[in-house]
């Protein structure tokens, strides 16, 4: 299946309703054949940035486009815009291949090939034996691969997809997330942008991330960027969990609770406050460098993992740790520690939410 | 979706009354449940199977006395009763026809084109239907009525004797009030119906490429159905029973069967006349309205 590669470009779009601003000069490309993913908290106008390309809202300001196109001005009807949204929308009184020829009737396509490109975008989503059915006859991952074959079937340039897992149960969307990967490589042209605040779907799926809130676009970068070097503490704290710790940064490192760390201090000068973020699951238990001691407040069995939470100096620290043999009890000192070139140093939080 | 899924069990639960659920203590004690039947049944009996009955039964008594058919070959041998039934059939078809177009397209415009007072109008519709029906056609002659607004105006403006609007004592007259009148009540439950739709549908259909009239044509349409079948055979039953716009047009050339039964009932005093008149009537909605369940259950609506 063969698509015009085109691409999104926002470009200051401004989006508010009765003047109350829910996207804010939001400016994000994205290039053609890329999956860009749209990671953020509920409200932060993931949705609404996603409405302004499909062209169900219009901008206050900026234009939006399509490869080249500035579709501003253009109705949903013409963007030619494959659209994936959560509760599928599939229409209920059509079989599943009428709802998948749906778009390439009111596009005109001939019959003959009609049949066809239905065919096509159902084999495509493995659901060539169910053309048949009434959707209330499927099951929900059925329904959400009958709901992308009919956004395919039209050989968009681009797909938006909103939240498309999010009525899936756990096993069911790890399974879906592996079919939209394998999508994406049999359909390497289409750009996708995906709406999602699952931080594991983005990190998996996405080339690379956007993350909003607030209405405004916070930090763009791959999934390695954003989580092994992110630029602030709430993209910290998005993208993959993290120990997000107050501390005065000193001659050769950072001082936290009173005890010396040893990390990078070339982005701050001596005596300024910062934030150290630490992933937990690169804190290890026992001594080594960087040693923090500290009260063991809570411990949770995880199966495969133990998350400990330490009271450092009346700061908590969280550790994820392979399953532990004989793991420490409640109230018992424990010692931690990581790796300096483990932690990365940020800029003090104006941004504390 | 679940409404689809409910619906089915509520039609056997309706068909079942007192419910499955009691049937053991009814069982125990029958005589409570007779009891309890006794006041609907007596009430049905007194206010509307014995009148029917006394009509029925008038219909076979010619005024020569004895009980034949009589009554019946001469009515069906008249030509006011075949020109009334005719009438009454053509005019009910089409003014439900009208008012399933019209109420379709304002209901539409209701739901879906925002306008400021679109819940204004909403809310005067519910008014609208407790109007007693005269009213409207009160209105109408006030407007088109041989003395009426636009006359009035066109023979000032040209000194005429006369204004171009005389329809309104036509067939076509009665037509016109009835399709101003019973439109809200296909209206009503179209607005229902749609308020239960699924916007992101339609938006789903428009991304796809899909103009608004296929969105309406293949998405709208076919969700509205039932809501559809559902005004629509209230309007054709009620259309053929209407009494009051028929008189209050002043057609006196438009004689339906309701009308015919008054004529004969209280100007001519043919008592027996009026009555096999009144069973074809009463035959003709029962028999609609049978049509109607059939074919709504055939829908699963
Ligand atoms: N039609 C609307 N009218 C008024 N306000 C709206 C409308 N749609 C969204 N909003 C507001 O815009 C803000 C952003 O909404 P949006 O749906 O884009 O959030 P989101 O990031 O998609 O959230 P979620 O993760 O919960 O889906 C919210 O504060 C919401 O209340
Ligand atoms: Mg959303």
């Amino acid at each position: 299946m063969s698509a015009t590669s085109s691409g999104i470009r926002f470009d200051s779009v401004t989006v508010a309703y009765d003047g109350n601003v829910v996207l804010d000069t939001f400016d994000l490309t994205v290039e053609p054949g890329e999956v860009m993913a749209l990671l953020g908290p509920s409200g932060s106008g993931k949705t609404t940035a996603l409405r302004a390309v499909a062209g169900f809202v219009r901008p206050a300001s900026g234009r939006v486009f399509l490869g080249d196109r500035d579709v501003t001005d253009l109705p949903p009807h013409r963007r030619g815009i494959g659209m994936v949204v959560q509760q599928y929308a599939l229409f209920p009184h059509m079989r599943v291949e009428e709802n998948v020829a749906f778009g390439l009737r009111a596009r005109k396509v001939p019959r003959a090939e009609i049949r066809e490109r239905v065919a096509e975008a159902l084999d495509l989503t493995g659901m060539g034996a169910y053309a048949r059915r009434h959707p209330r006859e499927l099951s929900g991952g059925q329904q959400q691969r009958v709901a992308i074959a009919r956004a395919l079937a039209i050989r968009p340039g681009v797909l938006l997809l909103d939240e498309p897992l999010s009525a899936l149960d756990a096993q069911l969307r790890s399974g879906m997330l592996a079919e939209l990967a394998r999508l994406h490589r049999e359909l390497p042209d289409v750009s996708i942008l995906y709406v999602t605040h699952d931080q594991v779907e983005a990190l998996t799926l996405a080339d690379r991330i956007a993350v909003m809130d607030k209405a405004r676009l916070r930090a763009c970068g791959t999934p390695r960027e954003l989580y092994r070097s992110p630029a602030d503490e709430f993209t910290a704290s998005f993208v993959g969990g993290a120990n997000l710790l107050p501390v005065t940064v000193t001659a050769g490192g950072v001082s936290f609770a009173g005890a010396d760390v040893k990390v990078d201090t070339s982005s701050a000068a001596p005596g300024a406050s910062a934030v150290l973020c630490v992933r937990p699951h690169l804190v290890g238990l026992g001594d080594g460098p960087n040693r923090l001691a500290g009260t063991l407040e809570e411990i949770q069995w995880r199966g495969s993992t133990h998350r400990l939470f330490v009271d450092v100096g009346g700061h908590r620290v969280m550790a994820d740790l392979r399953e532990l043999r004989d793991p420490p009890a409640h109230g018992d000192e424990v010692t931690l520690h990581f790796a300096p070139d483990d932690a990365v140093l940020l800029p003090a939080g104006v941004d504390h939410d | 979706m679940t409404d689809v899924m409910h619906k089915p069990r509520a039609v056997t639960g309706r068909s079942r009354p007192g419910g499955g659920g009691r049937e053991p203590s009814t069982a125990q004690r029958p005589f409570r449940a007779l009891v309890w039947a006794l006041p609907p049944v007596v009430l049905l009996a007194v206010f509307f199977l014995y009148p029917l009955a006394l009509v029925v039964q008038q219909s076979f008594q010619p005024d020569t006395g004895g009980t034949s058919l009589e009554p019946y070959a001469d009515v069906f041998a008249s030509y006011a009763f075949r020109e009334a039934l005719w009438t009454t059939v053509w005019l009910a078809v089409a003014a439900t026809a009208g008012c399933l177009v019209l109420g379709f397209v304002l209901a539409l415009v209701i739901a879906f084109v925002p306008f400021p007072g679109a819940k204004a109008v909403a809310r005067f519709i519910d008014v609208f239907l407790s109007f007693p029906s005269f009213l409207i056609t009160l209105a109408l002659l006030f407007i088109y009525g041989t003395v009426g607004m636009a006359n009035g105006l066109w023979t000032d403006a040209t000194g005429a004797a006369e204004g171009p609007f005389q329809f309104l004592t036509t067939p076509w007259g009665v037509l016109l009030a009835e399709i101003t009148y019973f439109t809200p009540f296909v209206v009503r439950p179209l607005l229902a119906a749609f308020s239960q739709l699924d916007t992101a549908q339609l938006e789903a259909a428009s991304s796809l490429g899909a103009r608004a009239p296929r969105i309406v044509r293949r998405i709208i349409l076919p969700e509205a159905l039932p809501a559809l079948a559902a005004g629509g055979s209230l309007v054709l039953v009620l259309c053929l029973n209407e009494f009051g716009i028929v008189l209050f047009t002043g057609a006196k050339g438009v004689t339906t069967l309701p009308t015919l039964v008054y004529g004969k009932a209280m100007l001519e005093s043919d008592y027996p006349g009026a009555c096999v008149v009144a069973v074809v009537n009463v035959l003709i909605s029962v028999g609609l309205y049978g049509l109607y369940r059939v074919v709504s259950r055939r829908a699963g609506a």
